[in-house]
């Protein structure tokens, strides 16, 4: 295939514990340190070996957001992308509008492919991929972690709660990625700089003409309701005694 | 009024728990009207299920034989026209529910609630954000639809009893071929199920090799317990990945849970939030799974675990 396409996602990175602010308006995100969505960062790891293996000859990364996400991009052309669409806008935007705008994007690019995260950390929807893959009318494998790219198919391995489903599906297609399909790559320090040279475009949300969604709307935010706390025990009898009390055994 | 149509879960044979549960989430919404929607190759049997359980006004089928694995990219369509006329558009928050649900609120034009784990009204919910550690109120649009996914870990099971009508719907929706199912490798196991089991003892990387998580199954058999893994655990091939636990993984809620050789972090957490008792066995006092034990205790689990497993025999 010509081209595969990723969504890379600016997030809290996943080892910071998130605070909601004092009124309740939102969570903490000033000074905090913000990544590249750790799913993302494995679906342009498994675009870049597709590439590399000689499967494509182009990967693409997009992110929807503010003009901060241009740091993610950067890192993502870093990691190998040979270059970058920032789609800005100053409002955080919707799933729903995400995928509609992905689609603007995927009807101007053809990718034969586009990769994304089983889901954003950050807002744990885990929605877009299937929503573009519905607007696009293409097939979608989710929580994949395996792909074999074979011809205009691609055999997909996905994580499911029996244990492990294949499907196979026509390209072009949407896969969102789970944390086993493979391990990203370090980026070293001669590729950020390489990085600076890649090209990142940059289009306003408003000017893809993108339809607008019902909105969600957030009313409050809240830390959720603290377990008590517990008791410790120094040996087995103690512990049995414990679960015993309890009328746990 | 509230018209809720629920997607049912089921494996041709069985329906699964996650489908009662999802109606209990479904009946916190005042005065609404509860059918479930049953696909499959032939359903009789999941269907029939379906219709015993308590707050079912109606339950509806739609067999084809395209239908007898669950694709969303071939449920999705069928949905979507049965859909017409309800409020509410419910599935589980279980692998099969995320990947079939949002497929099914594009096509409505709606973004999905994702995760509702309690009710404050038809158009008001809550649901957990930031890996659990977040928790938002929030309110969709009162003239469209909600389509959501229900957080099965927040609701208890619906009572059976009831005899609900089945119905076999015909809808016309165009089925693509691009999408084929090709296998399943499912874990077997005796064991109480993970997502069910009223006691689940869990291991973490600690436990060093598959072999020695036989320490794990022991206490688990004698507990008459289900068997859980960290994602650390899981990445190592200690065991299969649908033990999983946490963000990732499933998001459990037993009366009891035993984490072993564990550290507690925040995406583990996020899965057990819902646990009646938290029994953490680590050998580092320090180990954050000690946050949120109800009951710890500090050593290493090579001695502690054989002994435990022995001292309730
Ligand atoms: C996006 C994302 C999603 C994730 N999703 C999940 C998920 O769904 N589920 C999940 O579990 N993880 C998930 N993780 C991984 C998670 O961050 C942790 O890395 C993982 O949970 C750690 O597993 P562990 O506790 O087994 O291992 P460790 O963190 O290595 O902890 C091992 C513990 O064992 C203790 N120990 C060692 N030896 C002994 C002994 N002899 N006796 C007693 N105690 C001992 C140590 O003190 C330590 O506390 C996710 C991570 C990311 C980034
Ligand atoms: N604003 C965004 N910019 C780029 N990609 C996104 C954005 N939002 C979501 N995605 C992609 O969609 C995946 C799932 O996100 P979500 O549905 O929000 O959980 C993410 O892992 C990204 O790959």
């Amino acid at each position: 295939m010509e081209k595969i396409l990723v969504g890379l996602k600016r997030v809290v990175d996943y080892n910071v514990r998130v605070r909601v602010k004092s009124d309740g308006s939102g969570v903490e995100t000033d000074g905090v340190k913000m990544s590249i969505n750790p799913f993302d960062e494995i679906a342009l790891e498994e675009a870049l070996r597709i590439k590399e293996a000689g499967g494509a000859n182009e990967v693409i990364v997009v992110s929807i957001g503010s003009s901060e996400s241009q740091q993610q991009l950067r890192t993502g052309l870093a990691m190998g992308a040979d270059r970058a669409i920032l789609v800005s806008t100053d409002s955080a935007p919707d799933s729903l509008t995400c995928a509609r705008a992905l689609l603007q994007i995927i009807n101007k690019e053809e990718p034969g492919l586009v990769i994304v995260g089983r889901q954003a950390i950050d807002d744990d929807n885990s929605q877009t991929g299937p929503m573009l893959a519905a607007l696009w009318d293409r097939p979608q494998a989710t929580f994949a972690s395996g792909v074999e790219i074979e011809g205009d198919k691609a055999s997909v391995t996905r994580e499911v709660d029996v244990g492990m489903e294949t499907i196979d599906v026509d390209l072009p297609a949407v896969i969102t990625v789970d944390l086993r399909l493979n391990e990203p790559r370090y980026v070293k320090l001669p590729d950020i700089m390489k990085a600076k040279k890649k090209p990142l475009d940059e289009i306003a949300l408003d000017d893809l003409e993108v339809e607008a969604a019902p909105r969600i709307t957030h009313t409050t935010y809240a830390p959720p309701a603290e377990r008590q706390k517990g008791i410790m025990v120094d040996d087995v009898a103690g512990l049995v005694a414990a679960l015993k009390d309890k009328g746990l055994v | 009024m509230a018209k809720i149509l629920v997607i049912a879960e089921h494996d041709g044979q069985a329906l699964n728990p996650s489908t009662a549960k999802t109606i209990a989430c479904a009946a916190e919404i005042d005065g609404a009207e509860i059918d479930v929607l049953v696909l499959g190759a032939s359903v009789a049997g999941p269907a029939g299920e379906a219709a015993q359980l308590s707050g079912v006004n109606r339950v509806c089928t739609i067999e084809k034989a395209e239908n007898e694995h669950s694709l969303a990219a071939t449920f999705a369509p069928q949905i979507v026209s049965a859909a017409d006329g309800y409020t509410h558009v419910f599935g589980p928050s279980t692998t099969f529910g995320r990947d079939l649900m949002p497929r099914v609120a594009a096509l409505l034009g709606v973004n999905q609630v994702s995760d509702i784990m309690s009710v404050s009204g038809p158009h008001s919910f809550e649901r957990p954000i930031y890996a659990g550690n977040v928790i938002v109120s929030l309110e969709t649009p009162a003239d469209a639809v909600v389509v959501a996914t229900v957080r099965i870990a927040s609701y208890k099971a619906v009572a059976g009893g009831n005899s609900a009508p089945v119905e076999s719907l015909d809808v016309a929706a165009e089925l693509p071929a691009h999408t084929r199912y090709v296998s399943t490798q499912a874990a077997s196991s005796d064991r109480p199920d993970l997502q069910t089991a009223a006691t689940v003892v869990s291991g973490g990387r600690a436990l060093g090799s598959a072999e020695n998580f036989d320490l794990i199954y022991s206490l688990a058999d004698k507990l008459g317990a289900g068997v859980g893994a960290t994602r650390a655990a899981v990445d190592a091939g200690y065991v299969q990945n649908d033990l999983q636990v946490g963000q990732t993984g499933k998001i459990i809620a037993p009366e009891l849970y035993f984490a072993i050789g564990i550290s507690g972090a925040i995406q583990h957490l996020t899965g057990i939030k819902d646990a009646g008792t938290i029994v953490a066995i680590n050998k580092d006092e320090e180990a954050p799974i000690f946050e949120v034990a109800d009951i710890g205790i500090v050593g290493d689990l090579f001695t502690i675990v054989p002994e435990l497993t022995e001292a309730l025999g």
